[in-house]
């Protein structure tokens, strides 16, 4: 054993007391990162395990707006020893005057290849579609029937079909791959559709191939062979390797996100460690003093107390690690209940990996410069209260070490959330909080110390300013850690708030009422003519919207041009025009003429086309129906999506497009009263059409905004734990200085409770001083997120900016005052005596 | 540099001591002269605050002077870094404090190996288990320093300090916490391991009877050698 390792050992016989905290901060801060990971790596295990049962077959190939030629049947016939195909589109479920948006699914008899369908009441799916009396069969989910008023043996409308509620659907396995759906499932057989007015000439909709392949099929090799071969006719493709690819996606994103919280916690956990490792040293400084003074040199001390806080910090990852490692197992089934998707909980020692990698570098980073400080404590310190240089910068190997250690954990933080930007945010955040917190601390000691005037004829305030001006009651790590903790929560509540409230507050000021889809070419006329006459409709915007890929940009590859960008992924609305619509903007070169039938022209969104690096004069390959159609950018205008108005990326001439099946779009916008009536006056005259209420596909994207602060307020939650853990710390530590303090304050004269008075003032200083430092940071924060990543306008959210305020205060106080209790009860001469 | 018998062992030129306080800059030692030959014992006395311990722990290298030059067995202790003094006094000095300073979680015997292992002495247990028995506390050795009484804690402190066998040994009121008889077992205990190891003894005192035991003594005041004592050095 080497001579640190065994003075190192040794000097660890006095005992772990001080180091409670620093244990509990890095096992909290760690814990919670392995319980994110691991939750993240059992649902990703899940999908992985279940996704053939997810996409509801071992591959799919999916088309937008049209069904597989007869080249990419023969294909997959070929291939798959069974294929099936499902087509889906939206549409409005009727029954009397009642209309509910819904997603249809469109089978034929291989359907289900792989997975279940589980009905109620249980009868198989075959007989539930059967139908009765005549009329074709069809189940739904039970939120959509208990929103129609529908009972099992009811019959409903889907266009002018009717049809027979067999049962309600309680377990659809491939349901859930679908991802964000503004309406709950109808299930029919596709043959049943075909007197339904639904599914005419450019309808919106999708089909989907699912195959049953071999059990030896090549997925990868059969991957590449349909790509290469129909990728440029706008065919997707997916296989059971990632059945759910945008849920596989949610989740790592998520995930992510959430590791990024929790890295937050561990650097407020990290405060707590490093005041913990500060107060353990200056409890060492005899010890190390006497030390040098036998002829200890700098390295072996460094070495002897590294070594002893590396034990520790081992210690804690360790216990870290057992509780984010296991407690997952544990409480799985209760997680799995919640899921909507299957999830395999088990320990994943990658996500434990990450974790302790996090929580290494964390107590690296924090505990270095403390020891590398005690490394210069002088012998001198023996007989003289001499640190001299205590707060002079350590040696530069230090400084590298600090360095490329912050530079590893941000690297491996932003490899493993796969988001640089958003890691790089969140550590300029961080360190932004401490420095800003860190010169707090220090004014709030400047201002405690020059408080003598007010003070004068107060003693119980003059003791509080005395006791924070001074270091001894620890205003540095109360302010860094609780101010810490509650810049994380205040910056997530500011976010949150805006976010809701560009949601669901601003918008419907300017949002349309509802979108149609579908609407045939010969019924706008219609269409209009009831919306043109109603009083209480003032705008309605239409235009033709088909559905094409960018396949290629200049001849080349689209995603090999310009990465994963939402426009390149999957199929995008587009639209036609003769002449510049109202309001258009352009912002780079000319519209074409209104009888313009030239080569194809494209007018491109300005923002959209600088992100994707698009210049005037380039060339788009576009797939619309399975046509490749190559056109020319001859403009860019403005697009403003923030409206949830009509905004699209692509605009071509109308020569380019008008011969090609398509449906109209149309938004209305209409006073709320007369909604209803519109709904069933267009519904009634032309059933075919979708009627989607801004107001619902509002709902349901606060509904999933609200899981994600949920899910956040937990992370949060447990940088606040760990914040306040650290308070009860530096009040523990500071219980000794008190106790000694209330001893001569008494021997003076005062009273129990002027010594209380005094130690909850200097907690609520602390507490509210912290707490409005917080509020600054976490404003800042959170109007940088909101101004540069979300780009929406930011405000205050003054309720929560108070409670952050309020929290400091009460924090530090229960802290304080639990510490209270024993200085406030001892006796002073045995106090006195013992410090003798 | 040689160094020869005649050569002192110790000696300083105008040593200066300044610290920077909360209150300013105090000036401790003023221009101290003074040169300790091999083998010889000092006393130093003087009144509170006249500079003795902070004299002995500039010559320890413990405190760096701020003025002057302090030449031990021949190296230049004003010149070292902390690193290079702590080596020359783990290979040269040893050092016993008033309040004995032994490490709280080692036991005697730790301590008093702590110095030997330092020095990378492989024999460090054997060693300091012999010099727990001459101190008389070879059968407290695994005993930890809370265990020990006063004077035991001393003997401790003294073995450990001779167990390197120093050039020089300086000892800082060696008896200023222990009781009239303890400390004069203690005081025979230091004379012994000086005279065995053949060490150079500086110490310093507030008793006038303890220092007389030394071959010479030298008197400090306000930080200054006194004027008897500046006359004696200036004519050696």
């Amino acid at each position: 054993m080497s001579l640190a390792l065994r003075l190192a050992w040794r000097d660890l016989r006095g005992g772990l007391r001080g180091f409670r905290i620093f244990l509990a901060c890095l096992a909290l801060g760690v814990a919670v990162i392995a319980a994110i990971g691991s939750v993240r790596a059992s649902i990703e295990g899940g999908l992985s395990r279940e996704g053939a049962a997810l996409l509801g077959g071992d591959a799919e190939m999916e088309f937008t707006y049209r069904y597989a030629d007869d080249t990419e049947k023969a294909w997959m016939a070929e291939r798959a020893l069974e294929v099936s195909e499902v087509v889906v589109f939206r549409s409005m479920a009727v029954v009397g005057d009642e209309r509910g948006l819904t997603q249809v699914k469109a089978i034929d008899n291989a359907y289900p290849l792989v997975g279940e369908i589980r009905l109620e009441p249980e009868i198989p799916l075959d007989q539930a579609l059967a139908g009765q009396n005549g009329l074709p069969g069809a189940v739904m989910d039970r939120v959509l029937s208990d929103r129609l008023g529908l009972q099992p043996g009811q019959t409903f409308k889907l266009g002018v079909q009717e049809f027979h509620l067999s049962a309600l659907i309680t377990i659809e396995t491939d349901g859930a791959a679908d991802g964000f759906a503004l309406g709950p499932r109808t299930m029919v057989r596709t043959p049943d559709l075909a007197d339904s007015g639904l599914l005419g000439p450019g309808s919106l909709f999708s089909t989907k191939y699912r195959m049953d392949l071999p059990d030896d099929a090549d997925l990868e090799a059969m991957s590449q062979a349909a790509r290469d071969q129909f990728e440029s006719t706008g065919m997707r493709w997916t296989d059971a390797r990632n059945g759910a690819p945008g849920i596989s996606e949610f989740v790592a994103r998520l995930g992510a996100f959430l590791v990024l919280v929790g890295l937050s916690g561990l650097a407020v956990g990290g405060v707590g460690v490093s005041a913990a490792v500060r107060a353990y040293l200056a409890t060492k400084t005899e010890t190390i003093a006497t030390l040098r003074t036998l002829g200890a040199e700098s390295r072996t001390i460094f070495r002897v107390y590294f070594l002893q806080i590396g034990i520790l910090a081992l210690v804690g990852i360790g216990i870290g690690l057992l509780l984010g490692g296991i407690g997952p197992v544990l409480i799985g089934p209760l997680i799995a209940a919640q899921l909507p998707f299957p999830a395999v909980f088990s320990v994943y020692p990658s996500a434990l990996f990450e974790a302790a990698l996090y929580g290494a570098l964390t107590a690296f980073l924090f505990t270095l410069w403390p020891l590398a400080r005690a490394e210069r404590i002088r012998p001198a310190s023996l007989f003289r209260d001499a640190i001299s240089g205590r707060t002079r910068l350590p040696a530069p190997r230090y400084l590298l070490a600090t360095i490329v250690a912050l530079a590893v954990l941000i690297g491996s933080a932003a490899w493993f959330s796969g988001s640089a930007e958003l890691t790089l945010w969140t550590a300029g955040g961080l360190a932004g909080a401490l420095i800003l917190l860190s010169g707090a601390a220090v004014l709030i000691r400047f201002i405690a110390a020059r408080g003598n005037k007010i003070s004068r004829g107060r003693p119980v305030l003059r003791w509080a300013l005395a006791a924070i001006s001074t270091a001894r009651d620890g205003a540095t790590p109360v302010v860094l850690s609780l101010g810490l903790g509650l810049s994380v929560i205040a910056a997530i509540g500011q976010i949150d708030g805006n976010m809701r409230l560009a949601i669901s507050g601003n918008l419907p000021d300017v949002a349309p009422s509802y979108f149609f889809v579908d609407i045939q070419r010969d019924q706008m006329d219609g269409f209009r003519e009831r919306l043109d006459t109603d009083p209480a409709v003032s705008k309605v915007e239409s235009a033709p919207m088909l559905r094409g890929v960018i396949t290629k940009i200049n001849g080349e590859s689209a995603q090999e041009v310009a990465g994963d960008h939402w426009v390149i992924e999957g199929d995008r609305g587009l639209t036609y025009a003769a002449a510049k619509p109202q309001n258009t903007k352009i912002t780079a070169g000319e519209w074409w003429p209104e009888d313009y039938t030239g080569a194809p022209q494209i007018s491109f969104s300005a923002e959209e086309a600088e992100e994707l690096g698009l210049s005037l004069g380039d060339t788009l390959t576009v797939n619309i129906l399975g046509r490749d159609i190559d056109a020319t950018i001859t403009s860019f205008r403005d697009v403003d999506f923030s409206t949830a108005g009509m905004g699209f990326v692509l605009t071509l001439n109308e020569h380019a497009l008008a011969a090609a099946p398509h449906s109209y779009i149309a938004t209305v916008y209409a006073e709320p009263q007369a909604e209803a009536a519109i709904l069933r006056d267009l519904a009634n005259r032309f059933p075919n059409i979708t009627a989607i209420r801004v107001r619902d596909a509002i709902d349901r994207v606060s509904e999933i905004l609200e899981a994600l602060a949920s899910a956040t307020a937990y992370g949060a939650a447990a940088t606040l734990l760990t914040g306040f853990l650290v308070l009860l710390g530096t009040a523990a530590a500071a219980e000794p200085a008190r106790r000694y303090e209330a001893a001569l304050l008494k021997t003076l004269g005062a009273s129990r409770a002027h010594i209380l008075r005094s130690f909850a003032l200097r907690s609520a200083i602390l507490g509210g001083g912290a707490g409005l430092v917080a509020l600054i940071a976490g404003i800042t924060g959170a109007w940088a997120v909101s101004y540069f990543v979300f780009e929406t306008d930011y405000q205050v959210i003054w309720t929560n900016a108070l409670a952050i305020i309020t929290g400091g205060v009460l924090s530090t106080l229960l802290a304080g005052l639990f510490f209270a209790w024993r200085p406030l009860a001892a006796r002073p001469a045995r106090i006195l005596r013992a410090r003798e | 540099m040689t160094h020869t018998q005649d050569t002192p062992i110790l000696s300083l030129k105008d040593a200066c001591l300044s610290l920077n306080g909360n209150t300013g800059r105090v000036d401790i030692l003023h221009d101290i002269t003074l040169d300790v030959h091999r083998g010889e014992s000092v006393g130093m006395i003087g009144p509170s605050g006249s500079g003795k311990s902070s004299l002995l722990m500039v010559m320890g290298g413990l405190e760096q002077a701020t003025g002057g030059k302090v030449t031990a067995l021949g190296q230049d202790l004003t010149a070292m870094n902390e690193d290079g003094l702590a080596r020359f006094r783990r290979n040269h000095m040893s050092v016993v404090f008033q309040s004995f300073h032994l490490i709280p979680t080692m036991t005697a015997l730790e301590n008093v190996a702590t110095p030997l292992e330092l020095a990378g002495e492989k024999d460090a247990f054997d060693r300091a288990q012999a010099e727990l028995e001459a101190v008389g506390l070879g059968h407290r050795s695994g005993h930890f320093p809370a265990q020990l009484s006063g004077g035991e804690q001393q003997r401790v402190a003294l073995a450990r300090a001779a167990a390197p066998r120093p050039d020089i040994l300086l000892a800082d009121e060696p008896t200023g916490n222990l009781d009239g008889n303890t400390g004069a077992a203690i005081m025979d205990l230091l004379f012994d391991l000086r005279s065995r190891h053949g060490s150079t003894l500086i110490m310093v005192t507030h008793a006038p009877e303890l220092a007389e035991r030394c071959d010479r003594v030298i008197r400090l005041r306000d930080g200054r050698l006194d004027q008897e004592s500046a006359r004696q050095e200036a004519a050696e």
